[in-house]
């Protein structure tokens, strides 16, 4: 029984570390500038389309196309910044839903234009793949790998927003903006570099998750109810929160399902409404 | 504004009057598949299994040219199919509605096929109360009991005593449990353990772990194509639950050709029931598979591809059959008992129940020539859907 608790909490913590890397991002963009992007999957699934992409074609190791992914979305995105999202930051929370979630379907037509409509693949190197054996217990190595990937990110999230002088800069963008540029920070070019990082992170979670959940036009739907539950209960703008409310989901899920099957899948959002009842705000939320 | 009005009216009379004399010609086909949303792949490789077929066999039969006319349901929508199968046969005058990639989609649409007297060919959808629902509906795919109530009584003789199910928690999932354990039960065998999985499951670590607990003989697995294949192979050899260990079952969405790419060595020993094997060894196949993938940017046909290309087949044959008479009792009568081979096998139409009747392939996979493969390990010929006609 021990070991089946510890696989149980090994998988699940796993899952709520893909969750967390596919939403991190949206905490970001959403909690730091108030700018709710929905299309945050889109760049998710995209980013995924990248890795896999440059692996097929250019024949890049996995390791080389999780950086390009981060890094082809935080370009797409300041594109995309630039033209369409900068004119919605004061728009109202409705237009900014209706706008983003148009987005998605725009997205979802590129894809299949672009990319067809059939399932990608992508092929992970050996020591990525199969599992180890520790204790009596199987662990899945790309599982590891995920949890490994994304307390680095955790760590060097939380470093880089409250220890450096680009995380001051974006704090006090976001708390006054108009202090801020009284103070001559360039807001704009602020947020612009934040909204990079959120779809940068959206890339490297859509690439990681493809192996796990896999990938076709569909998927920036298919995450966005994942990724907003996580926010809402992490708390937005919490780096912190949204890694514990991550975990949290992903262990009970996993542990609800393991236990009770015949309602497992509806546990998350049993947690979900808990969680929003005892704290609205989020677990972390400080607004 | 009287001018254009005027206009408008000539031009109007005008595209009145051209296709009514081009109706007198053309074969107008409706087909309503899920051109978008999370079905959209499905019914991608399914028009691409018509196209296929219109390519090879020229736009033109008994004397008529075919026109399709697409319409797109975005996914399992009954009313949607109803709207667009009544939009089709009334403003668009078509003969014959086909496509349904699923079930509800069939669901939908099989009302206006009776009102309307249409011959409506069911090109996926795969339950078995599909053809029940009008007497002009004709299925060219597959039911999934068909495929898997003999595939449990198979099970029973290679010697397994005990089984765990694993299916998707939806209307074709539970079909497969239910006809997998009838066949299996009533052959002797156990089941030990029933599990069912959300639909849209992401992850199935949780499952997994409780067939690992239970440790069967085998454990028979059911979740719909995409990525869920190749998710829940993966995450039964995660546990060490693989062959020769555990005998790994289900039916072929599990071993599709990207789930296998994605499976890799995992794949390696499962063993799953299906109607159309890509890998068989068979000369219409052979072209059939090489037109296909040529047509195709060399994607490989698959199930949906074969119910469409078949569908055609039975379209343009029973049109020949009543000399280019559409109305759908004549087309109807003209699919009763109509057999012909496929690239799928031997196939026909039960005069019954209108019904597909075929060979069910059990395949495994095995290395040939340094890749893995379906490859055949037994053929049952002439399988009916085992549910029709039985007192349910």
């Amino acid at each position: 029984m021990i070991s089946q608790i510890v696989i149980v909490l090994f998988d699940g913590f796993a899952f709520g570390m893909l969750l967390f890397l596919l939403s991190v991002g949206l905490s970001v963009t959403l909690g730091m500038m108030n700018f709710i992007n929905l299309a945050h999957g889109a760049f998710g699934m995209f980013g995924g389309y990248v890795a896999v992409t440059v692996m097929r074609q250019l024949g890049l190791p996995f390791l080389a196309a999780l950086p390009l992914a981060f890094i082809a979305m935080a370009l797409l995105s300041i594109l995309i910044e630039r033209t369409l999202f900068r004119r919605l930051y004061k728009a109202g929370e409705l237009n900014q839903v209706l706008f983003t979630i148009g987005v998605v379907f725009v997205a979802a037509a590129a894809a299949t234009f672009t990319f067809g409509t059939v399932q990608q693949v992508i092929i992970l190197p050996d020591w990525l793949r199969g599992s180890a054996e520790i204790g009596g217990v199987r662990f899945g190595i790309y599982r590891a790998f995920i949890i490994l990937v994304a307390l680095i990110i955790t760590a060097l999230l939380v470093f880089g927003l409250e220890r450096t002088r680009l995380g001051a800069q974006i704090r006090a963008a976001v708390d006054n903006q108009r202090m801020a540029q009284g103070l001559g920070l360039d807001v704009e070019r602020v947020f612009a570099i934040t909204f990079a990082l959120g779809c940068g992170l959206a890339g490297l979670g859509g690439a990681l998750a493809v192996e796990i959940v896999g990938l076709s036009p569909s998927f920036g739907f298919q995450m966005l109810v994942y990724v907003l539950i996580v926010v809402s209960v992490g708390g937005l703008g919490s780096i912190s929160g949204s890694f514990a409310g991550a975990a949290l989901l992903g262990i009970g899920d996993v542990a609800g399902k393991y236990f009770w099957p015949e309602i497992g899948s509806f546990l998350i959002y049993l947690l979900l409404v808990a969680i929003l009842l005892v704290r609205p705000l989020g677990l972390f939320g400080k607004r | 504004m009287l001018k254009s009005t005027a206009l408008a009216v000539v031009l109007g009379l005008g595209v009145a009057w051209s296709s009514g004399a081009v109706a007198q010609e053309t074969l107008k086909i409706g087909v309503i598949l899920p051109y978008s949303g999370p079905f959209a792949d499905a019914a991608n490789q399914l028009q691409a299994g018509i196209d296929l077929y219109i390519a090879e066999h020229g736009d033109e039969v008994a004397g008529r040219k075919i026109e399709l006319i697409k319409r797109d349901t975005g996914g399992p929508a009954p009313d949607v199919a109803r709207r667009l199968a009544q939009e089709l046969v009334v403003r668009d005058n078509v003969d014959i509605l086909a496509g349904f990639a699923l079930t509800p989609e069939a669901l939908g649409a099989a009302e206006i096929a009776t009102e309307a007297q249409k011959l409506m060919v069911v090109m996926n959808a795969a339950t078995s109360v599909v053809t029940e629902q009008s007497p002009y509906i004709v299925r060219t795919s597959v039911t999934i009991p068909q495929l898997n109530y003999a595939f449990g009584t198979w099970a029973y003789e290679q010697g397994i005593r005990e089984a765990y199910t694993l299916v998707a928690d939806y209307g074709p999932g539970i079909d497969a449990e239910t006809s997998f354990a009838k066949g299996f039960t009533e052959a002797g065998g156990t089941i030990v353990g029933a599990d069912r999985t959300p639909v849209a499951n992401p992850d199935f670590s949780a499952y997994v772990q409780r067939v690992a607990d239970a440790d069967p003989e085998a454990v028979y697995i059911f979740v719909p194509g995409g990525a869920q294949p190749a998710a829940i192979g993966k995450a039964l050899v995660d546990r060490g639950l693989a062959p020769p260990d555990i005998k790994v079952l289900g039916q072929g969405e599990l071993t599709h050709p990207e789930a296998l790419e994605s499976m890799g060595e995992t794949a390696r020993g499962i063993i799953t029931t299906f109607h159309y094997t890509l890998e068989r060894d068979d000369p219409l196949n052979k072209a059939y598979v090489d037109g296909y993938t040529a047509a195709n940017n060399g994607r490989e046909p698959d199930l949906f591809s074969i119910g469409g290309y078949d569908g055609m087949h039975l379209i343009y044959e029973a049109v020949k059959a009543t000399n280019g008479d559409t109305s759908g009792d004549a087309l109807v009568e003209a699919a009763k008992g109509m057999a012909w081979d496929s690239p799928r096998g031997p196939m026909s139409i039960d005069p019954e129940t209108r019904d597909v009747i075929q060979t069910v392939y059990i395949r495994e996979i095995q290395e040939v020539d340094g890749e893995l493969q379906n490859v055949i390990v037994h053929e049952i010929p002439n399988v009916k859907d085992p549910l029709h006609g039985a007192a349910q």
